[in-house]
């Protein structure tokens, strides 16, 4: 069980939220000129990070907000959350004691 | 949200009245999602020291509200509430006939005593043609009320908050789940008294799950 700190109602348990995917994957700016490749990748391609990856949740039983949280896809950790209006938080150096 | 489908069956609940127009025919009483379990949950009463009591309190008026809380809207709808609209989460303010509960960050359930359309009517108009949105949504969850020395013990068993009074105590309302249900969990004295509000098709659920978990205390306490 992931215990997630949404930004508006602190730490919770992973039961609260859904998951929505890689953040920080923007609409095409003009729609329109892209082609069917260039649509799928937009729709469908997301990466596979293997470490800290940058995905959406949202608090379904809780504020029902969308937020932006940090996890490390190899040890599960949940480095960061942080409202959709902020930027992708720099993290410390790997090493230390994570 | 419109007024719930009225239901010509046996009915136990009060008749608002409120659909009354002009055409002023019969109206149907209401019925609220949990009356056909009033009776179990009575039953389900434990007394004593270990004591935890389960009632609906149906038909409370809701209205669902949003808007940006630095703008002037806020500040006119707070005059209309004659309170504060809460911050944060958790946080819950109250004044005459109303309670107002933190949702979100722009976005509160107003409950009151008052007449249903009358409380929307009465925010909306203070709304305005700001940005934002006043629904009543009265029929979208019904209210339970557990209380009793056993109250918080029950709760524990499905509910992934910290209810223990460092973290939780009256006046403090969150959204959460209990089982596997959602809710709107208010903790209104120290009793404990918890009011909790499940959307009213997953309130029979809700009813059940709390008197299975109630029955427990009816006996002694298995070291
Ligand atoms: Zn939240």
């Amino acid at each position: 069980m992931l215990l997630i700190g949404c930004p508006w109602c602190g730490p919770r348990d992973e039961t609260e939220y859904h998951y929505g995917g890689q953040a920080h994957v923007p609409h095409p700016e003009t729609p329109a000129d892209l082609d069917d490749r260039q649509w799928a990748e937009y729709v469908f391609y997301r990466d596979n990070a293997k470490g800290p990856f940058a995905e959406r949740w949202v608090h379904s039983t809780g504020c029902r907000r969308w937020f932006n949280v940090l996890r490390d896809t190899v040890t599960n950790e949940v480095l960061a959350a942080y409202r959709l209006d902020e930027p992708r938080p720099e993290l410390p150096q790997a090493g230390g004691n994570r | 949200m419109a007024e719930p489908t009225l239901d010509t069956g046996a009915n136990t609940g009060a008749n608002t009245g409120a659909d009354a127009g002009e055409d002023a025919g019969p109206v149907a009483p209401r019925t609220s999602p949990l009356a056909h379990l009033a009776e179990r949950m009575r039953a389900a009463t434990v007394t004593g020291a270990r004591g935890v009591a389960l009632t609906e309190w149906p038909f409370i008026t809701m209205a669902d509200l949003r808007v940006d809380p630095a703008s002037e809207a806020a500040d006119r709808i707070e005059k209309t509430l004659g309170a504060p609209l809460p911050r944060q989460c958790g946080h819950t303010t109250a004044s005459g006939p109303h309670t107002v509960v933190w949702l979100g960050p722009d976005e509160w359930l107003v409950l009151s005593q008052g007449e249903e359309t009358a409380v929307a009517a009465e925010l909306r108009e203070a709304l305005g043609e700001d940005p934002g949105s006043v629904v009543d949504v009265s029929a979208n969850r019904t209210t339970l009320e557990l209380s009793g020395p056993a109250a918080r013990q029950v709760l524990e068993k499905g509910c992934p908050l910290d209810l223990h009074p460092r973290a939780m105590g009256p006046g403090r309302a969150v959204s959460t789940t209990v089982g596997p249900i959602a809710v709107l969990l208010w903790q209104v004295d120290d009793a404990p008294t918890y009011r909790l509000f499940p959307r009213s098709s997953f309130a029979d659920y809700l009813a059940r799950w709390l008197i299975d978990a109630m029955s427990e205390y009816r006996g002694p306490e298995i070291p």
